[in-house]
């Protein structure tokens, strides 16, 4: 009950933050006719044939619609869907708060997020620092995360002693991922919030690439306390280039045997409409709450989790 | 052949590794922001007792062991093997050295034993918790004293040696925990 209240009470803090900063509360269908491509994430579908529809998992394509259609800055407190996804940091249907900011830098959105940040954790002072994804790689591990082989990224793993490296198989990016979760992401956000930004151009999911010093694509995560609480783009406003993603992104899907998803043609129809160059960032609620409460397990800031749901 | 995917992962569950049983005690879901989700897991080799981590890849799948935790009872030991019977079916099932371990110095004919079956056969046997056992060597006491302000050693009727305060004497039965091999009390008249 204690946590519900502390839910409710940061909500408030984060609706005002953002009435004060004239950005607009909107609602978006959770029921869609499309759904993620990414391979990463698995829909939860409703009904069959023409009939089927699919859970969102998170806000984003008809928020961009809403960019396109000249909304101006949005944001939205959801419930999400995500099957599969259930751990001590993960449940299945979890809240998250997402927002667009037309005309804003991926470095003036991160000012953004600290800002909400410091007010939804009643921490004036909390202090922010930015790491770059290729400097964290090189400082910590040694490793290019860009030119690095696969058995160097394979090597990195043994030597940092994740257990059954040897016997895991990856791609280039599975191991990027299984050395930021397991050896890089527990040290993150000690006592700070740390961003992460600049990821290689193969984990662009839905952000610009851009091509200067180096290719990179323009998307951060936030981490405190060792925990990724928020995912944000510079966003990919290019019609033609979302379609290419789409279309690779059922590939792989294919490629492992996954469910193949219908791709969000209404999505597509708005960006090549225009959308306004914008930065957007989705942020969980659940984990910041955890976070504000010294809380370790979600279960603990849930009202009832899903095994009692 | 019977698999689990890494999202039916739960303490308790019985899986093949390098082909060993193990069983998961502890199960973490973990994936960052976007991307590749791992399972990262402590897992106990049925065999030889040890704990080991291990990582999957969510959406893997693993092949489930055939094992299975029952109660038997314990008949006797021919030199070199014990046999057990289940109660229920009063099929006999025989367990090695290996599969008995540490319980042999605890259990006596007709104990009932937590057993795990691995494709139909004793992989290890737990005593029960609380066995009662007769005294067949220990030195005698000081008469009288019966303060239990020190000890001393005592063999049992199973070989076993426990600590036992000064004024317990042979012949007696005493209550062991086979959990810590220690001296809980001496045994009422049962």
């Amino acid at each position: 009950m204690q946590a519900l209240q502390a839910r409710a009470a940061l909500f408030a803090r984060i609706r005002a933050f953002f009435a004060e900063r004239g950005v607009l509360e909107v609602e978006t269908p959770m029921l869609s006719r499309y759904a993620a491509t990414d391979p990463a994430l698995e829909s939860f579908r409703l009904g069959d044939g023409l009939a089927a529809r699919y859970l969102h998992t998170s806000p984003e394509f008809p928020m961009k619609r809403l960019l396109a259609a000249g909304s101006g800055p949005i944001y939205q407190i959801c419930r999400v869907f995500r099957d599969r996804e259930r751990g001590r940091r993960h449940h299945p249907e979890f809240t998250l708060l997402e927002w667009y900011r037309p005309g804003f830098t991926m470095h003036a959105l991160m000012d953004e997020v600290a800002d909400l940040l410091r007010v939804a954790l009643n921490a004036p002072d909390l202090a922010a620092e930015r790491i770059a994804y290729r400097e964290l790689f090189v400082s910590r591990l040694g490793l290019d995360p860009w030119h690095a082989s696969v058995d160097e990224r394979r090597a990195a793993a043994l030597a940092a002693g994740v257990p059954g490296a040897d016997a895991l198989m990856l791609d280039a990016d599975g191991w990027l991922d299984l050395l930021l979760c397991h050896c890089l992401e527990g040290d993150l956000g000690r006592g700070r919030m740390t961003f992460l930004y600049d990821y290689p151009p193969s984990q662009a999911a839905l952000a610009r690439v851009r091509a200067t010093p180096y290719p990179a694509a323009e998307r951060f995560e936030l981490y405190l306390e060792g925990v990724e609480l928020a995912n944000g783009f510079r966003e990919l406003t290019d019609a033609p280039e979302q379609r290419r993603r789409f279309e690779a992104d059922l590939l792989a899907r294919r490629r492992h045997g996954q469910r193949p998803v219908p791709l969000d043609a209404m999505l597509l129809a708005a960006l090549e409409a225009g959308m306004p160059d914008s930065a957007g960032v989705a942020l969980g609620l659940d984990r910041l709450l955890m976070g504000l409460l010294g809380v370790a397990d979600i279960d603990g800031v849930l009202a009832f989790p899903a095994e009692r749901a | 052949m019977a698999t689990y995917k890494t999202n039916e992962f739960k303490g308790g569950l019985k899986i093949m590794l390098d082909g060993d049983p193990y069983s998961i005690v502890e199960n973490e879901f973990v994936k960052p922001g976007k991307g590749q989700a791992f399972n990262r897991v402590r897992v106990k080799n049925l065999k030889t007792g040890r704990v080991v981590e291990k990582t999957f890849k969510s959406g893997d799948s693993v092949e489930a062991a055939d094992v299975l935790d029952t109660e038997l009872q314990y008949l006797y030991n021919d030199g070199e093997e014990w046999h057990f019977m289940d109660p229920a079916t009063f099929e006999q099932l025989v367990a090695d050295a290996n599969a008995v371990g540490d319980a042999a110095k605890w259990i006596k004919e007709q104990d009932m034993c937590s057993v795990t079956l691995w494709n139909g056969a004793p992989l290890s046997v737990e005593p029960p918790n609380f066995v009662v056992l007769q005294i067949t060597e220990t030195d005698p006491g000081l008469k009288g004293d019966t303060s239990g302000g020190g000890g001393k050693p005592a063999t049992l009727e199973t070989g076993a040696v426990v600590s036992v305060p000064l004024f317990v004497q042979i012949g007696e039965t005493i209550k062991v925990d086979t959990r810590t091999g220690s001296y809980v009390s001496r045994a009422k008249d049962e």
